[in-house]
């Protein structure tokens, strides 16, 4: 263990450059640049808007819904391209790993870090719209950049499987769209928290990401309140995830290269 | 001396059932329903892609690997470097190990060159302060100064390969791991390559070159091991190894050769060559092949499909493995007819053979219309060239002379004084 740690922050460079890559090459070649980290959760939010506000009248514990729905979008949007990004990750750089050996976690783990440049990106466009809608950013908004580790570890944790899966299943890659949009509607996102019958919520809790959304969205509108007993279950699940993404993808790290 | 490399009873199997393996869910699951009616068969037949190898190399030095295509020498090189792992046995490499596999790894088009040097150094394994302190040397071995903010999808890929190997020739590790990486770039590129090759030996560094490029081999490599079916066959002084190595390619013999049973041959095989013949340009088979004679090789093949402008191509090497010159129809301009025969021969006719006395060794390729390969034989044959005593003179010329013999004439005019005055 402390082996692998040793390992990893041995190659701490590889890491960066490899963030760094991901990073730099995300919008090369295309018009609109960096703008599509904003683009598509605010797009997702129009539409979420129009539909399940307007037409269906959505209830969202009293907070303009727009903003609402686009305070879960930001962490959601993060999460769901960390995972396809990282599953992918591993047979898309096949040529690396084949050819040169370092910790192999280090692909994996650069896709999920450098989502994190879209995450600040589409996170400023949130203070925009809380100035717009008259919403006083508290004291409590610090707490993003803390909740941030537990999406990592999730969207890390979650990533790993995939990409391990990936490389010998390649039924990975059809899956993950599919993954992806259950989890979607199985989040808080659309809908808040509070129209789940009580008796469902502790189930749902099992979802390590409705914890987490329901944190994100209370530390930023002042007088809501976090439900301690749900956030604590989303961080054991996300804590058990990370770990056994770890282990599983130790377990077959070896044999990568051969079966690729 | 301390030993950099140590490699005890390693073995490394792979199932041969990789191929067919389950890539789906769906494909494993029909499997597990196969299985009580037909048995695993992808778990059964395994083969032996390393088997008990042991070698130890001392720091310091440089070792050549040789052996055919798929005798394991490149497992060999991936197992060392951590890349995959060993079936079974034991190996330690001291220091800091670089892999050589190939050059560019992890090049991203879109980057610049600059910004590929940091990503490729990187993962070679240099610090960042490191390529910081040799930005400069790296980009002026690779001679793409110009183009350095440039993204490398606009550069050639003989650019794209200098920028590599300019990273690659940078690195400082202690032990070095190469595979194959001169096969490519041109000539001059090859010579720059090999005297940073040559450079890396001085450093007192540990390297293990693999090559089918003997002569490589043999210049920079004091020591060679010899890979045969995943084995260490032969580990000894490079010459010696070598030669062993190359005597074990063609069974001599003068009188034809029969080619349809060679083992590791490459090319897709729609034509194939079945056979070769030495005669004389009176049509009379050869038994001695001397200097400045005239040869005629007759190359037999057999076609199982139509082939469409099939190239031949002949290449003499000399017993240590130095190409000495390549023949193609190709470069001949010769047009194979399109509607060739089945079976059938060509002949390659030369007319006066330059070759010292000694042994030599023929590769054959069968090529079609950019890079398709039919058929591969590398060193397929030998042929012994026999001293002859080509100026009369009763002294002969022989191998010890070199390689290639160019019939010659000498005046010795000017070093007598009546020449001067006839002149005059």
């Amino acid at each position: 263990m402390s082996e692998y740690l040793g390992e990893i922050w041995q190659y701490r460079e590889l890491f960066y450059f490899l963030i760094w890559r991901d990073v730099k090459v995300r919008y090369k070649q295309t018009i609109l640049g960096a703008a599509w980290a904003v683009i598509q959760p605010f797009c997702t939010m129009v539409v979420f808007t129009l539909f399940f506000r307007k037409m269906a009248n959505m209830p969202s514990d009293g907070i303009p819904y727009p903003i609402f729905t686009y305070s879960a979008l930001i962490p959601w949007t993060y999460l769901s391209q960390a995972i396809t990004n990282s599953g992918n990750s591993l047979v898309a750089s096949s040529n690396l790993f084949t050819k040169v050996y370092f910790p192999r976690v280090a692909i994996p783990a650069s896709s999920a870090f450098s989502g994190l440049v879209d995450f600040a990106i589409a996170g400023s466009v949130l203070l925009v719209m809380m100035v717009y809608y008259d919403f006083a950013p508290s004291w409590s908004l610090l707490m993003w950049p803390v909740l941030l580790v537990p999406l990592v570890m999730l969207a890390l944790g979650v990533g790993m499987i995939f990409a391990a899966l990936n490389v010998k299943y390649r039924d990975v890659r059809y899956a993950l769209p599919f993954v992806t949009q259950i989890w979607l509607f199985t989040t808080p996102i659309i809908y808040p928290t509070s129209i789940i019958p009580e008796r469902f919520r502790t189930l749902l809790a099992l979802n390590p990401l409705v914890g987490l959304i329901d944190a994100f969205r209370a530390s930023l509108f002042t007088g809501r309140v976090l439900d301690w007993q749900l956030f604590t279950i989303s961080i054991v699940m996300t804590t058990v995830i990370f770990v056994a993404g770890n282990i599983y993808f130790r377990k077959v790290e070896r044999v990568f290269a051969d079966i690729v | 001396m301390a030993s950099a490399i140590n490699v005890d009873q390693v073995s490394k199997s792979y199932k041969i059932g990789h191929l067919h393996r389950a890539t789906t869910i769906r494909e494993a699951l029909v499997n597990v329903a196969k299985r009580p009616f037909v048995g695993d068969a992808n778990t059964k037949e395994s083969i032996w892609a390393l088997k008990d190898v042991n070698m130890s190399v001392a720091s310091g030095e440089v070792v050549g690997i040789v052996g055919r295509n798929g005798a394991g020498k490149s497992t060999l090189l991936k197992v060392l470097s951590k890349i995959t792992y060993p079936t079974s046995g034991t190996m330690n490499v001291v220091g800091r190990v670089a892999s050589l596999l190939e050059v560019g790894t992890g090049f991203h088009s879109e980057l610049t060159g600059r910004e590929n040097i940091y990503l490729n150094g990187s993962i070679m394994g240099m610090r960042r302060r490191e390529i910081n302190a040799k930005l400069d040397a790296i980009i002026d071995f690779g001679g793409v100064a110009k183009f350095i903010d440039t993204p490398i999808k606009r550069y050639s890929s003989g650019m794209r390969l200098r920028l590599g190997f300019a990273v690659a020739a940078h690195l400082d590790p202690d032990v070095l791991l190469v595979d194959e990486v001169l096969a490519v770039g041109d000539v001059e590129f090859q010579k720059k390559c090999l005297d940073a090759m040559d450079n890396l030996h001085s450093g007192g560094r540990t390297v293990l070159f693999v090559s089918h490029n003997l002569a490589a081999v043999e210049n920079l490599c004091p020591r060679c091991v010899w890979i045969d079916n995943g084995k260490v066959r032969m580990d000894g002084e490079a010459k010696e190894v070598i030669k062993s190595y190359l005597s074990t390619f063609a069974g001599a013999g003068k009188q034809g050769m029969d080619l349809r049973n060679v083992s590791g041959r490459g090319g897709s095989g729609e034509i194939r060559f079945t056979s070769l013949e030495f005669f004389g340009l009176d049509d009379q088979p050869l038994k001695v092949i001397r200097s400045g004679d005239n040869l005629v090789l007759r190359l037999h093949y057999r076609s199982e499909a139509p082939v469409r402008n099939p190239r031949f191509g002949v290449q003499i090497h000399s017993d240590l493995g130095t190409k000495i010159t390549s023949f193609s129809t190709w470069a001949a301009g010769v047009e194979i007819p399109d509607a060739i025969e089945k079976e059938g021969h060509i002949d390659l006719v030369i007319d006066f053979l330059n070759l010292m006395p000694g042994r030599y060794y023929l590769s054959l390729s069968l090529k079609g219309v950019g890079s398709t390969a039919y058929d591969v034989l590398d060193h397929c044959a030998t042929f012994d060239v026999e001293a002859t005593d080509f100026y009369g003179s009763g002294k002969g010329i022989d191998g010890r002379l070199g390689i290639i013999f160019l019939p010659c004439r000498w005046k010795t005019q000017g070093m007598l004084a009546t020449a001067d005055e006839e002149a005059k």
